[in-house]
């Protein structure tokens, strides 16, 4: 199995925390979290079900069976810290709040969606919530993310006098940590000792090549965060107390200290890399094995053993999602398509830039769009 | 004879000179047994093993400047980057070094790199998925830079890329893929670069265009009626002035078509010089049909954006009634 040190690593990397232990957290906050991964789960089942229909264009990358880490992660931040992640994101949108027919929307290319439909699935922001985006190049966030811990530290100290009190959470997959933008990021964190905490959501995968074959050190990536001089730790990411427990410990240090941190997130992605992987580089065993792990139906078990919900209540839950969802499925459907006008607009800060006058397009002459403004 | 795709073409010819000359290899993300993002290199590392069709890790830059030094060294990677929006982190390599490396050592040390890139819109991808940059790259010194339009130029070019001592920018139009299959010998051959092909002959009128605007070209001639002609570029640097002054000094009337954004787009620089070389022969100003100056849309506007067949014709009746 080519994700031998993953699957094995598993079970021995729970991170127990001091400061939060399972029994701590309020049964609202697990039925929020458990209807936030429903959401998620559902959310992308029926995001492979409209790719199938073509309503979804292009590339579609699925979270399932990551739920648990944008879940619990979110919950370890408050909601003034920035989040900033790659190109599997509609977890995190999800997750930070954002309905989930902005969301839908823009998967379909329409104009109801968070970027108008002209950004896609990869390209998720909610400015609101402060998610900084979907971005669709590989570690290309992570720079970003030492920007935007740079920006809250320096408003927080040297604009409002006060003390650093955001964390930026800057998400990458375990692809990324070959990028050389990762590796500058992480010096000039270091360097600057700026809040920001890079998780791996390290799902043993990028794209068709698992990790050992990829990366060096595969077994032991927080190795990647010493010579930066920053903390790491490692996390079982298919338990979403165990998320939470970790990173709301890792949350307090960072924003107290000021000092980035690394996370080694161990999850899984039960689908292939993108809707067009036949996964032929992983066998069904391994998938699996890790399906065994499902982070839902952990948490599931954790409400329904501690009696925080008896199983009708459960069963509540999971048909509001459904509900949400064909909600957000028919809200983005009944969204029009962005109108031509749209493609010169938001290139520049004024509405129509430079396309003005004589430079203005043969397309919207002719089309009359100008005119009808 | 075979009946090949354009895809197939290509991996034909990777296979053929890889079991001509054991200097070339290949690397990529997930280029060995999955073949690559779009199977391009399907069936090669099975062929030709790990040594020779290297998986690489995630990180464009290093793949880039990793074939820099194998080329320099005197072998001849082909290197696959996975799309042209990608070639970002691999900039610096490619612009920075690998375009002017022959120059910087005074010819001492040349860069036999063939960078392969599939480019273009047309597969509701969105943008860094979908863009078209080769004037970029046409624009750098040192490089060249090619577009084949048919399966059986895919390979012939290619085969003179991997052959070519200098570093070639080797773009691959995504959208006509699998489109179309088309005769494709078994046989090794190889088409110059630097050479266009006169797809179709007329008198009234000359198309330029490259890549997969070839096609809609094509089917636009077709509706026509019009005696056109239409010359494929295949090399998009050096191009090939020679043929478009040919046909323009003939024809009186030019459009040049590319789905890049208009401004800057390589056609600029066509238009230019058939300006300078055939400016008495001209009955009408040369017109561009372009992709928009903006960012390439999602989905639901690709098809507006890019280059079809409804406005390659009205620039045909505007430059043919003018």
């Amino acid at each position: 199995m080519p994700n031998a040190t993953l699957a094995s690593n598993l079970a021995s990397h729970l991170v127990k925390s001091a400061s939060v232990t399972r029994t701590e957290i309020p049964g609202t906050t697990l039925l929020k979290w458990f209807y936030d991964m429903a959401l998620i789960r559902e959310f992308e089942v029926r995001c492979m079900q409209a790719y199938q229909d073509k309503k979804i264009g292009g590339f579609c990358h699925v979270y399932i069976g990551q739920e648990a880490v944008a879940v619990g992660c979110v919950a370890a931040l408050e909601h003034r810290d920035p989040i900033v992640t790659a190109y599997r994101d509609h977890g995190h949108a999800l997750a930070r709040g954002m309905h989930p027919k902005h969301c839908m929307a823009e998967m379909f290319g329409r104009i109801g969606g968070c970027a108008k439909g002209k950004g896609g699935s990869m390209h998720m922001f909610d400015k609101a919530n402060n998610l900084y985006g979907g971005h669709g190049i590989v570690g290309a966030q992570c720079p970003l993310g030492a920007g935007l811990a740079f920006a809250t530290k320096y408003e927080d100290e040297v604009i409002k006098g006060g003390k650093s009190d955001r964390v930026t959470m800057c998400f990458l997959g375990d692809g990324a940590l070959n990028q050389g933008a990762l590796h500058e990021a992480k010096n000039l964190a270091g360097l600057l000792d700026l809040p920001v905490i890079f998780v791996v959501e390290n799902n043993g995968y990028s794209m068709g090549t698992a990790i050992e074959r990829g990366t060096t050190m595969a077994h032991k990536i927080i190795t990647k965060a010493m010579g930066y001089g920053m903390e790491g730790i490692e996390v079982d990411g298919m338990d979403v107390l165990n998320v939470y427990a970790s990173m709301k410990d890792l949350c307090d240090r960072v924003r107290a200290t000021s000092r980035p941190a690394f996370v080694d997130m161990r999850t899984y992605r039960y689908k292939g890399h993108s809707m067009s992987d036949p996964r032929k580089y992983r066998g069904r065993e391994e998938e699996e094995q890790y399906e065994a792990e499902d982070p839902i139906g952990k948490l599931q078990k954790f409400i329904k053993d501690r009696k925080v919900a008896t199983a009708a209540e459960i069963e509540t839950i999971v048909d509001r999602v459904k509900v949400d969802v064909r909600d957000a499925v028919a809200w983005a459907d009944a969204s029009p398509a962005p109108g031509l006008e749209e493609l010169y607009h938001d290139v520049y800060v004024e509405k129509w830039g430079p396309y003005t006058g004589t430079s203005l397009p043969e397309m919207l002459r002719e089309s009359g769009v100008r005119s009808q403004e | 004879m075979a009946n090949l795709t354009l895809v197939q073409a290509i991996n034909l010819a990777l296979v053929q000179e890889m079991e001509k000359d054991d200097r070339v290899i290949i690397l990529g993300e997930d280029v060995g047994p999955n073949g690559g993002v779009f199977r391009v290199t399907e069936g090669l590392h099975k062929r030709f093993g790990s040594s020779r069709v290297v998986d690489s890790p995630l990180a464009e830059s290093g793949i880039i400047g990793t074939s820099i030094g194998l080329a320099m060294a005197g072998l001849r990677p082909v290197p696959e980057i996975q799309f042209e929006g990608f070639l970002g982190p691999a900039y610096d390599q490619i612009c920075s070094h690998a375009a002017r490396m022959r120059t910087r050592t005074r010819g001492a040390f040349t860069v036999p790199l063939t960078i392969r890139i599939p480019v273009g819109g047309g597969i509701h991808a969105p943008e860094l998925h979908s863009d078209s940059p080769e004037a970029i790259y046409a624009h750098t010194p040192g490089l060249k830079v090619v577009m084949p339009s048919s399966p059986y130029d895919a390979k012939g070019l290619l085969i003179s890329a991997i052959r070519d001592p200098d570093p070639v920018m080797f773009f691959e139009p995504k959208r006509i893929y699998r489109a179309f299959r088309e005769e494709v010998p078994e046989d090794e051959y190889t088409i110059p670069i630097g050479k266009a092909r006169t797809v179709c002959e007329g008198d009234d009128l000359t198309i330029v265009s490259w890549g997969a605007s070839v096609v809609q070209c094509m089917q636009a001639i077709e509706k026509s009626g019009k005696s056109i002609e239409l010359i494929d570029l295949r090399t998009i640097y050096p191009f090939d002035m020679d043929a478009i002054e040919a046909s323009v000094k003939k024809t009186g009337r030019c459009v040049i078509v590319h789905e890049a954004p208009k401004t800057c787009g390589f056609g600029a620089e066509i238009a230019a010089r058939i300006m300078e070389k055939c400016f008495l022969y001209l009955e009408a100003p040369v017109q561009r049909v372009a992709g928009f100056d903006t960012i390439m849309p999602y989905y639901k506007l690709e098809l507006e954006y890019m280059p079809d067949t409804a406005r390659i014709a009205r620039a045909i009746e505007d430059v043919g009634a003018y």
